[in-house]
């Protein structure tokens, strides 16, 4: 962008490149100003701007002609919370008016909340794809997390649960891992089965896995800047 | 048809850009204002009664010479802002647009000659000021100023292609006074090429600045112009005819790469 022209001078500028003509040009950008929450730094110069000003403006400039498709390589990097949160939101917004995007990031909150289809990138290859929900699947479902007080007591917390588990639980790290199918009614049940065993509990927890457990378990290896993850939205 | 159509009003709207950006960065206006008024004032003061000019009073001598070497310099607006375009990113951006592709660079040359207009207003003023006078017809004034844009335009091509092929607005600002500031100097602009040591003259008489400042000089103090009017009218086009295409082949190398 223009740092030396207003938001607004910078929208109609790439308006009237479009070829839009000059009252529609002002139109959209007055229109694009509004929805990226822009209106109020409307006529103050672009070097006034924060980051996250910069980067809606940014996208908005992207969005003049309305294009039905949209790349975005790694549009939040660098932004502060609430910028990035705003800009899901328009991002968000795009795509529920129909525009398919797509969008490389790093952060896997960010392809778990934007995206309908996701492919994990790791060294160059693609290593998955899928909705998040099939990625999450391929880790398997959620699980309790128990932190006993008395972390010796492991196995018999182990043999105590081992008929509400979908899957045969472990232990790990001194915590006891219950892989459960149903997540209805199973904190209660596990603390009463533990409570008859007198297994004392330090802290119970349903633990839902995420995309970093999904990138853990595919690659072996935490999601690293050269290690990129696509997702892709469309409606 | 169209394309010509789209290709003028592209033109115009990134012309429009680049003089919207002058006010807002008064440290440009500075370029355009102090810094020749001030050279003005240092060459009539300090300098002016040390050089000796057979025929002319020394401001008369002076201005031609000093408006033609900042006309030629008021081009480097062009180049700081084709190169600080290419730093930012926004080059990536018009790539991307449906736009003409040479706009970049005719809206900016053009917008050269609207602030090149204001700046000989600017020049005049401080002429009339310290007591330069017109010597010669209305006609040839008016040819006079018409000269002087058409070499501040050229010259905006010449900042382009430096724009372009410097990796940086720094060193764009290196390559234009390191290389044509002198030559400004090895020049008829503020002291008779007599007045320089026999080895210095031929370069000097040579020089394509000597013969647009002796074109200048006929034509606002009225003395003979010999071939100098027509001479600097082509120079001033081979210019534009060799550092045009230049420029628009340096950008789609720049561009593309």
């Amino acid at each position: 962008m223009d740092e030396n022209l207003t938001g607004f001078e910078n929208l109609v500028m790439v308006g009237r490149l479009y070829h839009l003509g000059r009252g529609h040009s002002r139109e959209r950008a007055r229109e694009l100003l509004s929805s990226f929450d822009l209106s109020d730094a409307a006529d103050r110069l672009v070097r006034t701007y924060s980051g996250g000003m910069r980067r809606r403006l940014d996208l908005a400039a992207a969005l003049v002609a309305r294009p039905p498709v949209l790349f975005l390589d790694e549009p939040t990097t660098g932004l502060d919370i609430r910028s990035r949160i705003a800009l899901w939101d328009a991002i968000e917004a795009l795509v529920s008016q129909g525009t398919t995007v797509l969008l490389t990031t790093q952060y896997l909150d960010e392809a778990d909340r934007l995206a309908d289809r996701i492919a994990v990138i790791d060294q160059g290859l693609v290593i998955a794809e899928g909705t998040p929900e099939d990625l999450k699947t391929q880790v398997g479902g959620e699980r309790l997390e128990i932190h006993l007080c008395d972390s010796q007591r492991g196995e018999d917390a182990v043999a105590a649960l081992a008929s509400i588990a979908s899957d045969r639980p472990f232990v790990e790290d001194g915590s006891v891992l219950v892989p459960v199918a149903e997540r209805r009614g199973t904190i209660a049940e596990a603390v009463r089965r533990l409570d008859t065993a007198g297994i004392a509990i330090d802290d119970i927890a349903v633990r839902t896995p995420t995309l970093d457990d999904v990138f853990l378990n595919l690659t072996g290896h935490a999601a690293e800047p050269e290690a990129e993850e696509a997702g892709m939205e469309s409606r | 048809m169209t394309a010509l159509r789209y290709g003028i009003s592209d033109t115009l709207v990134l012309a429009k850009r680049s003089l919207l950006r002058i006010p807002r960065q008064p440290d440009l206006l500075v370029g355009f204002t102090i810094q020749p008024i001030l050279f003005v004032l240092l060459f009539v003061y300090v300098f002016g009664g040390a050089i000796k000019t057979p025929g002319f009073d020394y401001v008369d001598f002076l201005m031609p010479g000093i408006i033609v070497q900042s006309i030629v310099f008021g081009g480097f607006v062009t180049a700081l802002g084709l190169s600080d375009d290419l730093k930012k990113g926004l080059m990536d951006r018009f790539r991307s647009l449906p736009m003409t592709r040479s706009a970049v660079l005719t809206g900016r040359t053009l917008g050269d000659v609207v602030t090149n207009i204001f700046q000989l207003v600017v020049m005049f003023t401080v002429g009339l000021l310290v007591g330069f006078n017109f010597s010669s017809s209305v006609g040839e004034v008016v040819a006079g100023v018409a000269l002087l844009l058409l070499i501040g335009y050229a010259f905006s091509w010449v900042f382009a292609f430096i724009g372009l092929s410097s990796s940086s607005p720094e060193a764009a600002n290196a390559y234009g006074f390191t290389i044509l500031f002198p030559l400004t100097f090895v020049s008829s602009a503020f002291v008779p090429v007599e007045s320089m040591p026999s080895w210095l003259q031929p370069i000097a008489e040579h020089n394509p600045f000597t013969t647009m400042v002796d074109a200048a000089r006929a034509l606002f103090l009225g003395i003979p112009a010999g071939n100098d009017v027509w001479l600097a009218l082509v120079w001033t086009i081979a210019i534009i005819v060799l550092f045009a295409p230049l420029s628009a082949w340096r950008y789609q190398r720049v561009v593309t790469r």
